[in-house]
């Protein structure tokens, strides 16, 4: 299968545009205009804290702020609010230096179920990520302007995790926050640039899922997470 | 479906927007909220003028170099393990499909909101083939349930009120609640998930794709284009051939403008980049996915004075701000892109025949022009439109032949001219509403049907000028 009709379909658009096919490198020009990069510039980590904090309201997602020394504290009564029951969360280096693991077994003891995704178990992740009340991942790249946690998803960090259950929690390393979607989207590009194989699936996420289809009313929770909330680790 | 909707004539679907009382009171609010909501987030990016100067920049070396991009995008979407299919026609693309599908033996697809496929027609074929379609956007799950076409670019069922969604939820789905919007909503997502766990092929369209990367791009917000591309084994992109980006740099600009101009969003909750098929020891994302480019009659209108049209990122912010689509509604455009953008771009995809009417269904304001965040000039080309449906189709619409005509015999004589111009205010009187005809009389009913006439002045342009004559005397 892999390409088809392509040659018949691209000379049609060449000679609608009348010039010969471009067939060697086009060089993309230096845009004349380039606003993207005043936003937020020469914003310091914390005015970006601050910035976050506010969109966060926005797009009706808890803030809360922690330290590392305290983030399982916050985590455990995040996971209170939302009622507990089932956790699904990535299987993510991260974990070990947030000291995930012992909090983890913490939940096991007090009857919560809680899953770490382990590609070995193929569809059974999925299953128990569709049944959970809450999944947790960390945020690969944080948008200070729009709020936004960016996941590069692998293997490890799962689409399913931040998407199936109800309630979705972002744990936010400080040094992610970034001021908007170019710096994040700079990275991609020259990661791409650079030979490295992009994640099949980035996902921009901001805030829970939510529509407006009904007479234009913002009903917050549709097919993704009905709520969530960030923890910004420093 | 296609393009066209319905078989009404214009005049017949003009009548039925205004006589619908509920439908011009939804949409007029609409355009009002989604309308501040965009000047809002505009503003708060200060140069807003600069961010459109870019977009533009962007979208008219993309378009002039297209062939380059789509050439690079399907190189990278093969590297990543997915096949693609350039279309030239509609068929050829449901034809394309289809026989995946069968292929696979797949009963039931989800789809996510794409205008594309509706363009298409591409539900209507798989449906005839046996496939189960379930739109899985609340709008168009609303709208499949009905059997009702869509009336706005981004809020597809914007003519509905909560009252006639509980009876279509009750009478197909057998619901049982009120018709409060978030218990409607809790609805759908427990029939719909149901649908995404057993579906085998995902359909979406594609905002963006990034040619650098071979990468789509969804924007989003209720998380049904995640799950589309999620669960399902098998995903199938649809795209029509300009909506490509460069690289990740440009998709920033358009993605932010998109948001901003469409919902006055910084960014949806969802923005999803999805490239090939998902890697090894990966679980979710399909293990086959399919890129389906779509020309449909867009290459006709490359290289001419209507390329700027295909600039356009179905934002609808042109729609939002367009006085003719508040009066007269998304239906009565008989085509899937209603407003201004759709009085361009549908008269281009389908022929000047069966959407002759549509560049007259503008007060030519040029609101559109500048709510646009490419700065597509829409009033401009609607201008283009009817000269060339004057000059070389001779399809204009008969009361313009029949007023021009009257007009000019009137205007060259000047006895007529002056009486009719001193008693045109008296005679307009009983019609008239602070210095606005709000529901005039023979000819003028078809014009205030759908918007207001100013009175004549009390004083004629003749008149004036006499007194000014004397008075510097």
């Amino acid at each position: 299968m892999a390409i088809q009709h392509r040659e018949s379909f691209l000379n049609n658009v060449a000679a609608k545009l009348n010039r010969p096919r471009k067939k060697s490198a086009v060089t993309k020009p230096i845009w004349r205009k380039q606003p993207q990069w005043d936003v937020l510039k020469g914003c310091t980590q914390e005015q970006l804290i601050q910035v976050l904090e506010k969109q966060c309201k926005v797009i009706h997602t808890s803030f809360k702020r922690t330290n590392k020394n305290t983030l399982a504290n916050v985590l455990y009564e995040t996971i209170l609010e939302y009622g507990g029951k089932s956790i699904i969360t990535a299987e993510d280096e991260r974990n070990d230096l947030y000291g995930l693991p012992t909090f983890f077994d913490r939940l096991g003891e007090e009857k919560i179920d809680i899953h770490v995704w382990n590609s070995g178990k193929g569809e059974e992740n999925v299953i128990f990520a569709e049944q959970a009340n809450i999944g947790i991942t960390f945020s690969d790249m944080t948008l200070a302007e729009s709020g936004t946690v960016t996941l590069f998803n692998d293997k490890n960090n799962s689409r399913s995790i931040s998407l199936l259950p109800k309630h979705y929690i972002a744990i936010i390393p400080k040094e992610t926050i970034v001021p908007r979607m170019s710096q994040a989207t700079k990275t991609i590009h020259d990661l791409h640039e650079a030979g490295h194989k992009i994640a099949s699936s980035i996902s921009f996420i901001t805030g829970p899922s939510n529509s407006a289809d009904i007479e234009l009313n913002l009903v917050v929770g549709v097919h993704g997470p009905i709520k969530a909330t960030y923890i910004v680790v420093e | 479906m296609g393009i066209q909707i319905g078989k009404k004539t214009y005049t017949n679907r003009v009548k039925s927007g205004i006589e619908d009382p509920f439908m011009r009171q939804a949409v007029s609010s609409a355009q009002e909220r989604l309308k501040d909501g965009r000047i809002q987030s505009e503003k708060g990016l200060g140069n807003w003028e600069e961010w459109r100067s870019l977009g533009e920049e962007i979208r008219r070396h993309t378009l002039d170099n297209l062939d380059y991009y789509l050439e690079q995008l399907s190189e990278q979407v093969e590297k990543r393990g997915g096949n693609v299919f350039f279309a030239r026609t509609a068929d050829e693309a449901n034809h394309y499909i289809n026989r995946i599908i069968q292929e696979k033996n797949g009963k039931k697809v989800v789809k996510a909101k794409s205008m594309v496929t509706e363009e298409i027609g591409l539900n209507d074929v798989l449906e005839k083939e046996g496939v189960e379609v379930v739109e899985t956007d609340l709008g168009e799950w609303i709208l499949q349930l009905d059997d009702d076409p869509p009336s706005h670019i981004v809020a597809p069922a914007l003519h509905k009120d909560r009252e006639r969604i509980r009876e279509v939820f009750a009478d197909k789905k057998g619901y049982l609640g009120t018709n409060h919007p978030e218990e409607l909503t809790q609805f759908a997502r427990e029939q719909l998930r149901k649908d995404f766990l057993s579906a085998d092929i995902g359909i979406t369209g594609c905002n963006f794709a990034v040619a650098e990367s071979g990468t789509i791009t969804l924007v989003t917000n209720e998380g049904n284009g995640r799950l589309t591309t999620s669960l399902p084994d098998t995903h199938i992109a649809v795209m029509g051939m300009e909506r490509i980006v460069p690289t990740w740099e440009e998709l920033d600009i358009l993605v932010s403008l998109l948001t901003r101009a469409a919902v006055g969003q910084k960014l949806t909750s969802y923005i999803t980049s999805i490239t090939g098929t998902r890697l090894k020891g990966e679980i979710d994302g399909p293990s086959e996915f399919h890129l389906v480019i779509v020309d449909n009659g867009r290459s006709n209108i490359l290289g001419t004075e209507f390329q700027s049209a295909l600039h356009c990122i179905r934002c609808a912010a042109c729609i939002n701000v367009c006085p003719v689509y508040r009066h007269i509604g998304g239906h009565a455009y008989g085509s899937i892109y209603p407003g201004p953008i759709g009085a361009v771009i549908t008269p281009l995809l389908d022929g000047y025949e069966d959407h002759h009417e549509l560049p007259y269904a503008s007060s030519l304001c040029a609101a559109c022009t500048e709510a646009c965040p490419v700065k597509i000039p829409l009033h401009e080309l609607l201008i283009r439109h009817r000269e060339i449906i004057v000059e070389k189709e001779d399809q204009a619409p008969i009361s313009e032949k029949i007023i021009m005509n009257s007009f000019a015999k009137w205007a060259s004589t000047p006895a007529a001219y002056k009486l009719s111009t001193k008693i045109a205010r008296p005679l307009l009187k009983p019609w008239s509403k602070e210095e606005k005809v709000t529901n005039g009389p023979g000819p003028l009913k078809g014009w205030t049907d759908s918007r207001d006439f100013p009175t004549p002045s009390k004083q004629s342009f003749r008149s004036w000028y006499k007194t000014r004559q004397k008075g510097s005397d």
